[in-house]
């Protein structure tokens, strides 16, 4: 199996409790390059708290996170990670930001980034803004979107950094089904085409299972990481 | 209105002016948009604990409105972190011991006199050449931060987590956003007051975001209402003989009324 020949991101006997009540327990898992992993589970199970934790905004009780075979302590690469959070619940629609003040504020973060020219960053910006249809918006307010097109825009700022591990939580919450349809087909396409791993919490896993080949379910604190297809779209 | 520049106070009042006028909304956007307008009247109640102390102890109370307002700063991110889940209450909690130690060296000083009054509502007699020279200071610190550093708090304030995620040190720039803030608070309470600073940080960029620009554009937009505020505030607290910081304030809500009033009627048609 290629897939696991490549680990991009690896979970250690992860457990993390918030206020004393353990949320989860013991929690192992992997995903490989160019995978396309959904994280399940019902409402409250962990999902967006595995997710932070993956991302260094939580700290585990116990146990570590592995991100590109680098503990997450010492990695450094964060230009290679992407996340879109859960948009509706953050965005504060009166933020005075254009589509591209916001497409491209992780150019100006990390240092690898920070040392592009000018028109390279410009660049950056605009294949990202090509990459998610939105290349006519980009001196629109960001407020001004509608949600679908919010999404769209979170996703190509966490593109702008040609990441090569992208999170998404929850990304279609608030989003309408035709909408929704869409988005979906832009993550297989960047998944597919541009190689992109992708991990990304659902709460309704049926939408995507057709596109992903690895599903990290979560219940009662517990994970069962399970390979759903392989890399040629067979079932296992 | 140019002979009132040939007094050196009102050149000095005006060099002042300036100087409040372009710190208060390159900080107040930031503060704004992270929703903590609170921060602006904390950090002036913890300065007049430090103009009190240098009144009572008989040093420069710049120095004591510095000391005490840095103290302020770095004590509200600390507390925040301790009330995680009531963060405004780290606020409440740096004002209230500002204005009780105030109160109290004040009372030990045998009540107020014309300067601290002056602290308090702005003045444009009692700003010194030594005022002007920390001032200065203070105002290039607070520049030179925004320009080296407004990529990141502006990344910050729209998206903390996705900031954090991207490698920026989250947690060290809102420490130094507060810090930045105590000192813009002391740049202003010469000309604005004590009691004002709080709004020239917030009213400014409230009538810049009401424009619809982009992040750029409002802050440009929001140094130009204020440098508006200040000349004509200074101006009519010259002629009228007026508190310079209730007159520029008052201005800067006339124009932040003045922009709502333009965007009403646009809208209608």
């Amino acid at each position: 199996m290629k897939y696991m020949e490549n680990i991009v991101l690896r979970g250690e006997k992860i457990s993390f409790s918030y206020d004393g009540v353990k949320v989860l327990k013991d929690c192992s898992f992997s995903v490989g390059n160019r995978d396309f992993a959904a994280v399940v589970g019902s409402n409250g199970a962990g999902k967006s708290t595995l997710l932070k934790i993956c991302l260094g905004l939580l700290k585990p009780d116990q146990g570590n996170i592995w991100l590109f075979e680098n503990s997450i302590d010492k990695f450094e690469e964060w230009d290679k990670i992407g996340y879109v959070p859960q948009r509706i619940m953050n965005l504060n629609l009166g933020f005075p930001a254009t589509v591209e003040e916001v497409v491209s504020a992780p150019l100006h973060t990390s240092k690898k980034l920070k040392n592009l020219t000018k028109n390279e960053k410009k660049n950056l910006t605009d294949k990202s803004l090509e990459a998610v249809g939105m290349s006519q918006y980009r001196n629109r307010l960001i407020g001004r979107l509608s949600a679908g097109q919010q999404q769209r825009i979170f996703i190509a700022k966490a593109l702008v950094s040609s990441p090569q591990l992208l999170f998404l939580d929850e990304p279609t919450t608030g989003i309408d089904n035709k909408t929704e349809e869409d988005f979906y087909k832009l993550i297989y396409k960047l998944n597919k085409d541009d190689g992109i791993t992708i991990v990304m919490v659902t709460h309704d896993y049926t939408d995507i299972k057709s596109m992903v080949n690895r599903v990290i379910q979560i219940s009662d604190g517990g994970i069962s990481d399970k390979i759903h297809k392989d890399e040629d779209g067979d079932k296992k | 209105m140019m002979e009132i520049l040939q007094y050196e106070f009102m050149q000095r009042a005006f060099i002042a002016g300036i100087m409040v006028a372009i710190t208060c909304p390159l900080i107040g956007i930031f503060i704004v948009l992270k929703r903590l307008s609170m921060i602006g009247d904390t950090l002036s109640h913890a300065s007049l604990a430090g103009i009190a102390a240098g009144m009572l102890w008989g040093f420069y109370p710049f120095w004591g409105a510095l000391i005490f307002t840095l103290i302020g700063a770095v004590a509200i991110e600390k507390l925040r972190k301790t009330f995680s889940k009531y963060a405004e209450i780290s606020n409440s909690i740096i004002l209230s011991a500002g204005i009780g130690i105030a109160v109290v060296m004040i009372g030990l000083a045998k009540g107020f006199n014309t300067d601290l009054m002056g602290y308090m509502f702005g003045s444009i007699a009692a700003v010194s050449s030594k005022d002007i020279y920390i001032m200065g200071i203070l105002s290039v610190i607070i520049i030179l931060s925004v320009i080296v550093l407004h990529k990141k708090l502006f990344y910050i304030a729209f998206d903390e987590e996705g900031a954090q995620v991207s490698g920026v040190s989250v947690n060290f720039l809102n420490m130094y956003l507060t810090i930045l803030t105590g000192l813009t608070v002391v740049v202003s309470m010469r000309i604005v007051g004590i009691f004002m600073v709080s709004s020239m940080l917030v009213v400014p960029v409230a009538a810049a975001i009401q424009t619809g620009q982009g992040f750029i554009k409002t802050t440009a937009i929001s140094v130009i209402f204020a440098l508006i505020s200040v000349i004509f505030g200074l101006v009519l607290s010259y002629y009228f003989d007026i508190a310079p910081g209730g007159t520029i304030v008052l201005l800067s809500v006339g124009i932040l009324v003045g922009v709502l009033f333009i965007k009403a009627l646009r809208k209608r048609k």
